[in-house]
């Protein structure tokens, strides 16, 4: 009898993998809680929907079908290296992530110990990808962004004095500060930096320093937990001076904080809506169908930057997967390198230390009235 | 130079009247237990989150609010009758576990609920408006918080030395089983302590978040910690105490932030030091100054120790 079952269940073991198409597992590493949880969240709906749209791909002639496995990194450094285990552990070919450079930075040894390939997708700390061959990246990178946002300060906002304030040990906030300070200084303006503790919500104190150094913009590129409250206690103050941030207040739910108040808010990111009206379309369909992906956006169908970086490095990840013709990680790796990708946010091209060859920066500015985003320049550095 | 101090201080006793409502649930319940209720910060975010999904299901504000009150009492009453009156009698150590327990599960819970995705609290009409005072441009709730803190506490106060239910109160936070002995219901008496402090948490938490309007599961930590230093620098088990505890602090620390300007403006210093960054680690090192130098805080009780 015993003999007997083990027959029937080996027969049912190979009959159900024989069953089953071949599967290739991508590792999505991001924050689906925490601080940067809602943005996390928008980077992922961007894989999802990329997979919704193509759940197939083609490698070395058999096809296979795409898992996206999930790892919650928590917003949080201390989080990010077992959510980082979680990946290794089901056997991804290659990960995607994360959305903040602190949790990406924390996580990536774990990845490179393993040999699995990473795409970032808007981790813009250049620490992320120096001296890793494993860690590539699609967007671009503080120092691109930093003197961006130096120069469309000082030129264009007028500003002598930009009071700058970060989260104390983030690694984004503090980083994208260092990289616009110094040419900022360099151009003949005066920054102030100040920082304040994790898990902050009193900003009425530091919004009071900002008016009384006299500053002209209050550049603050922190987590969008932050942004909001920064915003909601400006506008209750009835603060003089511009908002400026990096590409993490690109988010609607930002935006959204700014309707009916008189606070002026400009940011650099990597897309804005608009500018490729099919995918547009299709997104916002596919965000109206589905409630839970609805309420992941934030509860309304503005299209975030972020969304469509994890569109991009779905892709990105298939055409290195193609490309390599196996599932193997290690040949994935070696083949990253050479991969070229037209995505919606633009051509993609790795350069010698994995970063995305980028050249440009979409300036948008929050409108008041409307909550929503709205398009002011593409800033581009030579 | 007032103008430049001016909107600290603001902030400052705005923030402080909130710690102190938070702050009278830690002593009160001190006092009479004996037991640090580490759950009460998160209690104090559990009301914010009702708040968020009460409004946003469509419940108008007027209702909401007396609601979220009554629902934020009767969940510390839950608390109490779950989690510590079993252990009544359990060495003191095993009740604070438990309290730390009630933390987690608190926090985990509205983990779970929300997403981990930050709330956004609902705008209450008046107190969210803007006013100017003195020259800053604030909030009508920072200004209405220490009035309605004042207002709260001398009326707990007074419930407290002129009432039956206070006498039996003080009588519990004295000595147990004697007031048992006497016909004094402890039970009764205790869970109506924990109604009365999360009761205030509840008004806390609608002050709170109509000015810092976002809430996420880990917003009651930072609140209830500085509560719980308030609490101690005053004394804990005095009503009074944590009240002045919490106004001090919550000065302090704002007048921390502003520290570098305002030197800077005195002509005492020529740049930004980066003092504002030490805005919490004073909160956290006054409390250490407080029990080396003064265990028992302002306003502390002696301890005198029954043989």
């Amino acid at each position: 009898m015993k003999k007997v079952l083990a027959i029937v269940l080996a027969m049912m073991l190979v009959l159900s993998a024989a069953a089953m198409a071949e599967t290739v597992k991508i590792g999505v590493f991001e924050p689906a809680s925490g601080d940067n949880g809602a943005g996390g969240k928008q980077e992922i709906l961007g894989m999802q929907y990329a997979n919704k749209e193509t759940p197939t791909v083609e490698i070395g002639g058999t096809t296979y079908d795409v898992e996206l496995v999930y790892a919650d990194n928590g917003s949080d450094t201390t989080k990010a290296p077992s959510a980082a285990s979680s990946l290794v552990d089901a056997g991804v070919s290659v990960v995607l992530g994360s959305y903040g450079s602190g949790v990406s930075i924390a996580g990536s040894d774990i990845f490179k110990n393993a040999g699995i390939p990473v795409i970032g997708v808007t981790c813009t700390n250049p620490q992320v990808t120096e001296g890793n061959t494993h860690y590539f990246r699609i967007c671009f990178t503080d120092p691109f962004q930093g003197p961006v946002l130096a120069n469309y300060a000082y030129n264009t906002l007028g500003a002598t004095t930009v009071y700058c304030l970060g989260e104390l040990g983030n690694d984004y906030d503090q980083g994208l500060i260092k990289y616009f300070v110094d040419p900022f200084t360099a151009l003949g303006g005066t920054p102030i930096q100040e920082s304040f503790p994790t898990g902050t919500s009193d900003f009425t104190s530091y919004l009071t320093n900002a008016a009384n150094y006299g500053a002209q913009v209050l550049f603050c590129p922190v987590s969008i937990a932050y942004a909001t409250q920064i915003i909601q206690q400006a506008a209750s103050q009835g603060v003089g001076f511009t908002l400026l941030g990096g590409d993490t207040l690109d988010s609607n739910v930002v935006a959204e904080a700014t309707k009916g108040t008189k606070v002026e808010l400009t940011v650099t990111t990597f897309y804005q809506e608009g500018a490729n009206p099919d995918f547009d379309a299709g997104f916002k369909a596919w965000l109206n169908e589905d409630s839970e992906a609805l309420t992941n956006n934030g509860g309304n169908d503005i299209i975030s930057a972020v969304s469509i970086m994890g569109y991009d490095a779905y892709y990105t990840a298939l055409e290195a997967l193609k490309a390599a013709g196996s599932t193997a990680p290690a040949d994935v790796m070696a083949t990253l390198p050479s991969v070229v990708y037209d995505g919606v946010s633009g051509h993609i091209e790795f350069n010698e230390t994995g970063d995305a060859k980028r050249d440009s920066a979409v300036v948008k500015k929050a409108n008041t009235e409307t909550g929503d985003w709205e398009f002011v320049t593409t800033q581009t550095v030579e | 130079m007032w103008n430049t101090v001016f909107p600290y201080i603001l902030s400052g006793i705005s923030v402080g009247g909130q710690y102190a409502l938070i702050a009278i649930g830690y002593t009160m319940v001190y006092g009479i237990l004996r037991l640090i209720n580490f759950a009460h910060g998160d209690v104090f975010m559990v009301a914010g989150i009702i708040m968020v999904y009460m409004a946003a299901s469509g419940v108008p504000l007027w209702l909401c609010i007396p609601l979220v009150l009554v629902l934020t009492a009767l969940i510390g009453f839950v608390i109490e009758r779950v989690a510590y009156k079993p252990l009544r009698n359990a060495p003191r150590m095993s009740a604070m576990i438990s309290a730390i327990g009630v933390s987690y599960t608190l926090q985990n819970l509205v983990l779970y609920i929300t997403g981990g995705l930050n709330q956004l609290y609902p705008t209450i009409p008046w107190i969210s408006d803007s006013m100017t005072i003195f020259g800053a441009t604030t909030k009508v709730v920072t200004v209405v918080t220490p009035i309605l803190t004042i207002v709260l506490v001398v009326a707990l106060v007074q419930l407290i030395n002129h009432t039956k239910i206070g006498m039996a109160m003080r009588a519990v936070s004295r000595d147990f089983e004697t007031s048992q002995l006497m016909g004094i219901k402890i039970n009764n008496v205790i869970s109506i302590t924990f109604v009365i402090g999360t009761f205030l948490a509840g008004v806390a938490s609608i002050l709170y978040f109509t000015n810092y309007t976002t809430v996420i599961q880990t917003s009651g930590a930072m609140p209830g910690l500085k509560a719980f230093v308030a609490a101690v620098f005053g004394g804990i088990g005095s009503i009074p105490g944590a009240v002045v505890g919490a106004f001090i602090i919550g000065i302090a620390e704002n007048i921390i932030k502003g520290l570098d300007i305002i030197l800077f403006k005195l002509g005492v210093t020529s740049g930004p030091m980066g003092l504002a960054t030490f805005s919490d680690a004073f909160t956290f090192a006054l409390l250490i100054v407080i029990l080396a130098v003064k265990p028992t805080g302002l306003f502390g009780e002696k301890i005198t120790d029954k043989v």
